[in-house]
């Protein structure tokens, strides 16, 4: 326990522990994250993750855009377990033949208004594996999907940035 | 012939053994191809010899060239560093052989996925359910890795059937392929009894994306990208692996500093990964401040390889007989000054877990996976080590690791926590390897390549951060990729996770399965 407290007190808020500019970055479009998703959804966005054969590094990145430095939850974006609770789909890879079903029963899952937002550059069209023989074509074209944000995997910065614009609009 | 000195020793156990031919075509490869008949004697003999479980096996469709199917198995000879590759022809009108794995259960998900991907039976194999391509979605008798497949032709679709466990109380939880978690699909079968789980099938292949097929009549440079998007948390290391093979193809010598610059890379992707698992252990078990610390930690890494190498995961980082980035004086200045932070912090967050008692009782003799079984099972890297099965590449294959003396770390216990321990120890032995690398390298030579592949075949292989990630390779006469075939160490391993949680109790699987933290897209491919 003392272990705990004294890193606690010695760490502080660790959100400034990256290097100042990114630190700004990040606390500039949060804020404007934040003020949005406080207009548009009533104070919180619910996202459910669905990877439909992506190779982890989106995942990975989703997961670092939930850590203490960038920590996503304090301007409103919280990552849910179940689709009965979200308001979007967050959909990653490039979509296996194999998880067409599931991903059609995770959006029917989902309680209306609800929206698709597709992660990735697999997810746009299939990336890399767009000729495959067990790939199922692009996500847009069996889902309503709204926004689209690129990189391979695109950097937690990158997500808070992308979902900015995407809520300005 | 080449290599009498195998061929005595295979004989003592195997006399009958008469080769059609053996070559050593590079000096940690030695081939021998043998009549059908005695192929399976040959391999179990092997199995005997060396100790090793299969590490791969897969086919190649040669039905063009020379009327034949080969089906190539590989063993690990950790002795002299050298690997074993056992291969026959099966003319294409008898598609099947005599199965290996009612006794060498190591083979038998490859003979499944040799059945699904060619079509050739393994006679005598009581298991041969589709891994990949699910029978709810893919027509029966659609062999894409045959030469002549084009598209899916239609077919009668079928449906997987899963072990059943029968009996008074006895009850199913299916869970899956969509988890509650930032994670990867896969299908979960648990029978149970009260609390303790019976039985645990996994269904994986969810995210199969056909990999092997694409790398065909590709070359090098769009091949590379592919090999770096197979696994997204071991980019490195299947990019490294895949260019391994590529270079002893090509002749390529390397340098010395892309020798110690890969080895650098290959740490620290190991270190981030093991982080993230030990943070994750501490997630399931609800404690969680190390969590967040082990995040911290994870993201400072990162951030190191951005600084460094231009990308968060390391990617085009590997290119034909080099790397792509310097690590010059100041680059080698700022992985040393930032590798004291993270070991610092890293100590403080092992200590945490290691002097939290309700942490400690938690994984202690959970998820235990003995020794026998995991030999059976022929599982490798850091989940055999924690078992006592002492194999890491790095240790007996020559190159920079054994002279920076690296020490190989093991457990006895085969539990949540031998796994633990084997993860913190090894993040600490990562630090230690860089700091030693950093200080070796040499500066970087100017050595044109011109990223074309030369004719020829070649087994690539790397330790990664889970276990063993091998590349064979073989590439035509214009340069093309003919066949590549990739085993991700979790290919192995998802069976070892099975064995290891029966009679633990459900709420202990997600820690079960964090201990082992395998890859969903490495496995299915």
């Amino acid at each position: 326990m003392f272990k705990i407290l004294k890193q606690r007190a010695i760490k502080g808020i660790v959100t400034k522990y990256v290097e100042p500019e990114a630190y700004g970055q990040i606390s500039l479009a949060g804020k404007e994250l934040k003020a949005l998703i406080q207009k548009r959804f009533g104070r919180s966005l619910h996202i459910r993750e669905v990877d439909t054969g992506s190779c982890g590094g989106c995942e990975s990145e989703i997961t670092s855009a939930n850590n203490p430095i960038y920590d996503l939850q304090r301007f409103g974006v919280n990552f849910v377990a179940s689709p009965r609770h979200a308001d979007a789909l967050l959909v990653t890879g490039a979509l296996s033949k194999n998880m067409l079903l599931a991903l059609h029963k995770t959006y029917n899952a989902c309680p209306e208004p609800k929206f698709v937002i597709t992660l990735g550059d697999c997810a746009f069209d299939g990336g890399i594996f767009k000729d495959s023989y067990y790939t199922a074509g692009a996500i847009k074209d069996h889902f309503p999907v709204v926004l689209h944000i690129p990189g391979c995997p695109p950097t937690p910065l990158q997500i808070v940035q992308a979902l900015t614009a995407f809520l300005k609009e | 012939m080449d290599c009498p000195e195998i061929i005595t020793g295979i004989k003592n156990i195997f006399p009958q053994f008469n080769p059609i031919s053996a070559s050593q075509d590079y000096p940690d490869e030695v081939s021998l191809s043998v009549e059908p008949e005695i192929f399976k004697s040959t391999c179990l003999a092997f199995h005997r010899l060396l100790v090793s479980p299969v590490m791969m096996m897969f086919a190649l469709d040669e039905r063009e060239k020379s009327g034949n199917f080969l089906i190539k198995c590989i063993f690990v000879n950790i002795k002299q560093g050298q690997w074993i590759t056992v291969s026959m022809a099966l003319g294409a009108q008898t598609a099947s052989y005599e199965s290996l794995a009612r006794s060498l259960y190591s083979a038998n998900l490859f003979e499944r996925e040799i059945r699904e991907m060619f079509g050739i039976e393994a006679k005598g194999n009581p298991d041969l359910r589709s891994l990949h391509l699910h029978d709810e979605v893919w027509p029966a008798g659609n062999y894409p890795l045959r030469k002549d497949f084009k598209q899916a032709q239609a077919g009668g679709l079928g449906e997987y059937k899963f072990a059943r466990v029968d009996g008074e109380g006895v009850y199913e939880i299916p869970v899956g392929p969509v988890h509650a978690g930032i994670i990867g699909p896969g299908h979960f079968r648990f029978s149970a009894a009260g609390e303790p789980i019976i039985n645990l099938e996994t269904r994986l292949g969810f995210t199969h994306r056909g990999v092997e097929k694409l790398f065909e009549g590709k070359d090098y440079v769009l091949a590379s990208q592919l090999a770096e998007c197979v696994s997204g948390d071991s980019c490195f290391a299947h990019s490294m692996a895949f260019t391994h093979a590529a270079e002893k193809i090509c002749g390529n010598i390397i340098s010395k500093h892309t020798r110690y610059s890969r080895a650098i890379f290959l740490e620290l992707e190991r270190m981030y990964n093991h982080v993230n698992t030990i943070g994750g252990m501490a997630t399931d078990v609800g404690f969680s401040f190390p969590a967040a610390y082990a995040s911290i930690i994870k993201e400072a890494i990162l951030r190191l390889n951005q600084k460094i190498a231009g990308s968060r995961y390391l990617k085009q980082v590997n290119i034909l007989g080099s790397v792509a980035v310097e690590l010059d004086e100041a680059k080698k200045n700022i992985i040393c000054e930032d590798l004291d932070k993270i070991t610092r912090d890293f100590s403080e967050l092992a200590g945490i877990l290691e002097g939290s008692v309700s942490f400690m009782d938690r994984i202690d003799t959970t998820g235990v996976l003995k020794r026998k079984t995991a030999e059976d099972l022929g599982v490798i890297g850091l989940a055999a080590r924690a078992s006592g099965i002492g194999l890491d590449l790095r240790k007996y294959f020559s190159g920079v690791y054994q002279e920076a003396k690296f020490r190989m770390i093991t457990q006895s216990s085969g539990d949540a926590c031998a796994r633990f321990k084997a993860r913190v120890r090894e993040f600490e032995e990562s630090a230690r390897l860089i700091r030693e690398f950093a200080e070796k390298i040499p500066l970087k030579e100017t050595n044109a390549s011109d990223f074309k592949l030369k004719t020829g075949q070649a087994l690539g292989y790397v330790e990664g951060w889970r276990g063993p990630v091998l590349y064979w390779l073989k590439v035509d006469d214009a340069g093309l990729i003919e066949r590549c075939k990739i085993v991700d160490a979790s290919f192995h391993n998802w069976q070892g996770l099975c064995f290891a949680v029966l009679g633990n109790i459900i709420p202990d699987f997600p820690l079960c399965n964090k201990s082992f933290d395998l890859s969903y897209s490495g496995n299915d491919l």
